[in-house]
């Protein structure tokens, strides 16, 4: 291959050249700018161990690193509450996102649930001929544990995940950016009101888990497995009382802001195009789940501890 | 290095009119990165601004701190001459309201329709009734030759309709310096004269400053007055265009030509209009508005 032609002295151009006229001579681009590659590390025995030991604290040091995060986020958001402008329509809008939107799976679970405690517990109690046990039993068990498991594993499943692809979508489109650009605060805009807004609707939304599952727990019991229904209600108040269902509001007021705070955090730190949406959205589900199932035992233990364990009467 | 027109540094200085926005001494890094390092920049005050550089060379980042929505690790920021890291939040939120950035990709809001998105600003920091922010946003989309867009989304337009819907937000609160983000990146050749244009009749109609940041050269000799040439963490060189255009410094000279532009004209004088010449108005911008 012949030498290009060597670049005209810089500053000399022809006059009239205008800057659409395109050369298409081949020419070499010099490329003194770029940067040598980096000498080779020696590794000693030392380093090597050290770099071990710090290879197997990532992890720790990854999870803090997002735990912290998370709690920044929190204050940050909570931060604004109190401070105009208060902007009820987001309030509302979130409120119909999370708890109006997630009522008809939350209704459908819920159902099937009690229906299917029921069930179990008739047979587990056939045995001993207390069938009329079954309602308390299935009660007890959706007011305080299944009911606010399950609709906040519903609600990490569609809230937690439409959040964090939402918002993720407007941090890699820069429409987050774009909002700070006109001096709007994104987490009092967008975050703020989810997690106020889920806080407020996830125990209702437990509630009706709870008033659903009963009902399907009656229909399998009264109406398919004929069991006395006066015994029923007797022992379902015997043995579940009203502070049972308050103790599972409260579990999900709790569930309802912790998933609906992953799904921000995700979808709000999202990086690198629609696979960084797409991993944000994935690991809004697994850790809202997950986080759901551990923070319920430290929840009972602590409601539990406070209220103790709830006795009809 | 300075750059090769700082008048001066005293606190006199930072108060010329000619220039709207004074950088000095601005530093900053994102962990152990260092993205800028002592950058001076001065931009000059109705005119076409562009800060060129290689991508990642940090342009976003520095003119991000311009707002204050990055705030530098060491340095000055005057705009108007007052130091802008010395505003209060309160302060700083009206102090925004001067500036107007349009996005790479416009950054419009999806679950938004073309009127909402520009009505948004207003209904966030104006008490105007909704009629009037109606009438604002309707004249600010005809001008921008957008109307009948107005109950569209933004999925639903062109890539040259959003990022003139972006604008039409971006000048809804009639700010007095307008910030392109690589405005032409990924536009096709047409698509690019059209912005270029935009750019150009948007800074003489309102007379705005503007600040484009781009590495795009064909249009960047046709827009710029003054050009600013950022590169390892500081502003190599900065002047009016046709200064650069004649540039001695190697990397310069490199950067202007390596995208095999075999010549620069020059760039636009500082004294022509700045319709004249480059295709008239925005009313009569290609793509069809409706």
């Amino acid at each position: 291959m012949s030498e290009a032609p060597p670049p005209p002295p810089p500053g000399e151009t022809k006059p009239g050249m205008g800057v659409s006229e395109v050369s298409h001579t081949k020419r070499k681009v010099p490329q003194p700018y770029l940067q040598a590659a980096a000498p080779e590390k020696k590794v000693t025995v030392p380093g090597a161990l050290w770099q071990g030991v710090k290879d197997t604290g990532a992890p720790v040091q990854r999870f803090l690193d997002m735990f912290g995060g998370h709690m920044i986020m929190m204050a940050k958001s909570l931060a604004w509450l109190p401070r105009r402008p208060y902007r009820p329509k987001n309030y509302l809008e979130a409120a119909e996102y999370i708890g109006f939107g997630s009522l008809p799976i939350v209704l459908l679970v819920g159902f099937f649930t009690g229906a299917v405690m029921s069930l179990q517990s008739i047979f587990a109690f056939k045995a001993f001929d207390l069938e009329s046990f079954s309602g308390g039993v299935t009660a007890k068990a959706i007011a305080s544990e299944l009911g606010p498991v399950l609709t906040s594993l519903m609600l990490s499943g569609r809230a937690g995940a439409g959040i964090a692809t939402e918002l993720g979508t407007m941090r890699i489109s820069e429409q987050i950016d774009a909002l700070e650009s006109m001096a709007v605060n994104p987490l009092q805009y967008l975050v703020l009101p989810r997690l106020v807004a889920a806080t407020i609707v996830t125990p209702i939304l437990g509630l009706l888990f709870f008033c659903i599952g009963m009902g399907g727990a009656w229909l399998v019991a009264i109406i398919l497995y004929d069991v006395p229904q006066g015994q029923w209600v007797a022992n379902l108040r015997n043995i579940t009382a009203p502070i049972d269902v308050v103790q599972g509001m409260i579990k999900c007021a709790f569930f309802g802001f912790m998933v609906t705070l992953i799904g921000c955090y995700q979808g709000f730190n999202a990086q690198g195009g629609g696979r960084g949406v797409g991993i944000g959205t994935t690991r809004a589900v697994v850790l809202g789940s997950v986080s759901t199932l551990i923070l319920d035992y430290f929840l009972s233990d602590i409601l539990l501890s406070i209220f103790g364990s709830g006795r009809g009467g | 290095m300075r750059t090769s027109e700082i008048i001066g540094d005293s606190p006199a200085d930072q108060k010329d009119p000619r220039w709207h926005i004074r950088v000095r001494g601005l530093t900053k890094s994102f962990g152990p990165h260092l993205v800028l390092k002592d950058v001076d920049l001065d931009l000059e005050r109705g005119k076409v601004n562009v800060i060129l550089g290689a991508s990642g060379a940090g342009k976003s980042v520095l003119i991000k701190h311009f707002m204050c929505l990055l705030r530098p690790d060491k340095g000055h920021i005057y705009v108007d001459g007052t130091d802008v890291l010395s505003l209060s939040p309160k302060q700083l939120s009206l102090f925004r309201r001067k500036f107007g950035l349009v996005f790479q990709f416009a950054a419009l809001f999806d679950s938004l329709t073309v009127e909402e998105n520009c009505a948004f600003p207003l209904k966030e920091h104006t008490k105007k009734s909704t009629s009037e922010i109606r009438d604002v946003v309707n004249d600010k989309l005809v001008a921008l030759g957008l109307d009948g867009t107005q109950k569209k989304y933004p999925g639903e337009l062109s890539g040259g309709m959003r990022k003139r819907v972006g604008l039409a937000r971006a000048l809804v609160l009639e700010p007095e310096i307008l910030m392109y983000d690589e405005p032409t990146t990924g536009l096709d050749p047409l698509a690019t004269r059209n912005v270029d244009e935009m750019i150009l009749d948007t800074c003489q109609r309102y007379n705005v400053t503007s600040v484009v940041i781009s590495h795009d050269m064909a249009s960047v000799f046709r827009i710029a007055d003054r050009i600013a040439m950022l590169h390892d963490k500081k502003i190599l060189e900065a002047g009016p265009a046709a200064m650069i255009a004649k540039s001695q410094q190697p990397f310069v000279y490199d950067f202007l030509h390596a995208s095999g532009v075999s010549a620069i004209d020059g760039g636009r004088t500082p004294d022509s209009s700045h319709a004249a010449g480059h295709g008239g108005s925005i009313d009569k911008l290609g793509g069809d508005p409706t």
